[in-house]
């Protein structure tokens, strides 16, 4: 493994959970999700794309949005739910500019549509936002190396925070792993681009870990060879 | 069972990186006063919940307390009138069954106010022990109402005076944003979840499961349906008994078991009771059973010895005998109402239906392809072990402390973590 050649800033684990908020703000049919989308808080946008991933909600291998999901089961539009399934948030520089991919994505639908369907009463898009806390337990580790023993229990709270979560704090729009490998020039670009083929879009959490795990053993152990 | 240990035992079933998310979150916690108040400690889900709730954050290092509101007669059948207005049905509540009710609050508020006072969160459950906090108008901590409630479509003259009572609090709590009002305040979303310790869930011996085949004059040996619930039109159970038929037609073995408590306060639910008896016929392999209510282990035996699970509800709140039933690998067939749509997942931990035509659709499918009727009763635990268990609820409301401390701001930090 290569040596330590300047003092960098050392990784600081660091956990989270998510707790949900209702906005009162619901949609019955397509045109009401268009326009409480113009307007909604960004956070909420947020949640209805990541938080499912902290939260109750199955891994819909169909349907990877809040928005999708019920476009697909409550108004039965499945050409539109699947235009809007495949809007990857990880693509968008900010969540301004994911908020108008889906107002045009849902405006294009409503062009081609006569008769919006309504779903039922009890059956609105609830627009829900959230709020993270995040804790410091005071972990930290020097070497990239020194994440190998870590990730393997690193707790899903702390994958979301570093993996998720990091890419929309860090202005590189980098996760936390990456973003912190740039500290060591050019040592670690393979492992970086490793990381960066993940494709967190459609993985749980605890394969996200898995994932990250197996990256991390192989790169290290190709090291020690 | 000693309670020292419980967080042990939730590892076991939860995993172990679950529960030390929870002693993380609680750590910075540790020492604070938290009361929840509500209206009985036994019988139904919110007594069930603090009976494992309170201990858990007592482990955790919280000093949390659990008191209860009492009353007489009328303030019983006020809070009953609350609890059916806020769900939609037209009630008319005597002005002295209200006065009974203030009455209680103020009294229990006399009786623990200096607790309450000084606490650093109240939770209060339901409307029950709500106007607690007109009579304390020095308080030292949050509080929050926690409502258990659907309460989507209120009868709008109830719903009236419990909101100016409600609005008092710092924040609201309900269980899913369909169900919410709104209120001058946060309104937080924590769903449901069951006790997988509870004697609803615990795993049973063999014997005491095979003691249900005989007490019921069930056969073991033909596939058995299942729908739990009290009787109640809006759970539909005459729909059951005919989607049992359109299936028996197909599948001549198919046995069918209702099983409800009895609702002693409720006459519309011997009137239903009498219905499912009636659509029942003579037919014996038709079961439509009558509980006590504290029946969990021969709940918990009959939901093991079903092959297919059905809550075919019109309406619904939560529906926590779907998780129950998931959790016992059980796949769901399930209206499409309330939380059945959280649980029950179309086509992986079960099937939302419609109509008894849908239901029995779904019962000939499934009893046709066992492969497919066992991975849906895996998946179906599995989702229940990520979301539906009591450590993501007690998650939550860890979680729900912080926020409430620190404001709605979207990003709390919490800098000295040790």
């Amino acid at each position: 493994m290569k040596s330590k050649k300047s003092i960098k800033a050392p990784f600081f684990i660091k956990d989270c959970a998510l707790i949900a908020i209702a906005t009162g703000e619901k949609a019955q049919n397509l045109r009401e999700l268009r326009d409480r989308l113009r307007n909604i808080h960004q956070n909420s946008i947020y949640y209805h794309f990541w938080g499912g991933l902290l939260r109750p909600r199955f891994d819909n291998p169909e349907y990877h949005n809040d928005f999708a999901i019920w476009i697909a089961r409550s108004l039965h539009n499945k050409i539109l739910a699947e235009r809007l399934a495949v809007i990857d948030p990880v693509l968008f520089q900010t969540l301004e500019d994911l908020r108008e991919e889906l107002i045009d994505t849902i405006e294009e639908s409503l062009d081609e549509t006569e008769f919006p369907s309504w779903s039922k009463r009890d059956d609105q898009f609830e627009f829900i936002r959230s709020q993270i806390v995040v804790f410091h337990p005071k972990v930290s580790v020097e070497e990239p190396a020194n994440l190998l023993n870590i990730l393997p229990d690193m707790s899903l709270g702390s994958i979301f925070f570093h993996f998720i979560d990091g890419r929309r704090r860090n202005r590189n729009s980098l996760d936390d792993f990456r973003n912190w490998l740039l500290e060591f020039g050019g040592e670690y670009e393979d492992l970086s681009e490793h990381i960066g083929s993940i494709d967190p879009y459609f993985s749980t959490l605890k394969e996200l870990r898995d994932q990250l795990t197996g990256i991390f053993r192989s790169y290290f152990k190709g090291l020690n060879k | 069972m000693s309670d020292i240990n419980v967080l042990e035992k939730y590892e076991e079933i939860a995993g172990y990186d679950v529960v030390e998310h929870l002693r993380q979150l609680a750590r910075p916690l540790k020492g604070m006063r938290f009361i929840h108040v509500n209206s009985t400690r036994s019988g139904g889900g919110v007594s069930e919940i603090l009976h494992k709730m309170v201990p858990l954050m007592q482990e955790l290092g919280i000093h949390t307390s659990w008191e209860v509101i009492k009353g007489d007669p009328a303030f019983y059948k006020c809070t009953k009138a609350f609890h059916n207005a806020i769900q939609g049905n037209l009630v008319n509540i005597p002005e002295n069954h209200l006065k009974a009710y203030e009455d209680a609050n103020k009294r229990l508020a006399e009786e623990i106010g200096g607790e309450l006072r000084e606490a650093d969160v109240v939770i209060v459950h339901d409307p029950q022990p709500a106007a607690l906090i007109k009579h304390l108008p020095e308080r030292r901590g949050k509080w929050v109402w926690r409502c258990h409630i659907d309460a989507s479509q209120p009868f709008r003259p109830v719903w009236k005076y419990l909101r100016e009572i409600v609005s008092n609090y710092d924040a609201s709590v309900f269980s899913l944003a369909a169900f919410a009002q709104r209120l001058p305040h946060p309104i937080y979303l924590i769903a449901p979840s069951i006790d997988p310790m509870h004697d609803k869930n615990i795993p049973l011996d063999q014997p005491e499961i095979e003691e249900v085949y005989k007490q019921f004059e069930i056969d073991r040996e033909r596939p058995i349906a299942l729908q739990v619930s009290r009787y109640d039109r809006f759970k539909d159970p005459v729909g059951v008994i005919h989607a049992y038929r359109l299936t028996k037609r197909f599948i001549p073995s198919l046995q069918l078991v209702l099983a409800g408590g009895g609702a002693t306060d409720d006459p519309e639910g011997d009137m239903v009771l009498q219905e499912a008896k009636a659509a029942a016929e003579d037919d014996r392999d038709i079961k439509v059973l009558l509980l006590p209510d504290d029946a969990h282990r021969t709940i918990n035996a009959l939901q093991r010895i079903a092959h297919i699970v059905l809550q075919k509800s019109i309406r619904e709140g939560f529906g926590l005998t779907v998780t129950e039933a998931m959790w016992k690998q059980k796949p769901v067939i399930g209206g499409n109402a309330g939380g059945i749509r959280l649980q029950v997942i179309d086509h992986h931990t079960g099937f939302l239906v419609n109509t008894p035509e849908g239901a029995a659709l779904r019962i000939r499918y499934l009893l046709h392809n066992r492969d497919m009727l066992e991975e849906m009763g895996r998946k179906a635990r599995e989702f229940v072990r990520e979301n539906f268990l009591i450590t993501r609820q007690l998650r939550e409301y860890l979680t729900l402390i912080y926020a409430l401390l620190h404001g709605t701001e979207e990003r709390i930090e919490l800098k000295d973590v040790p």
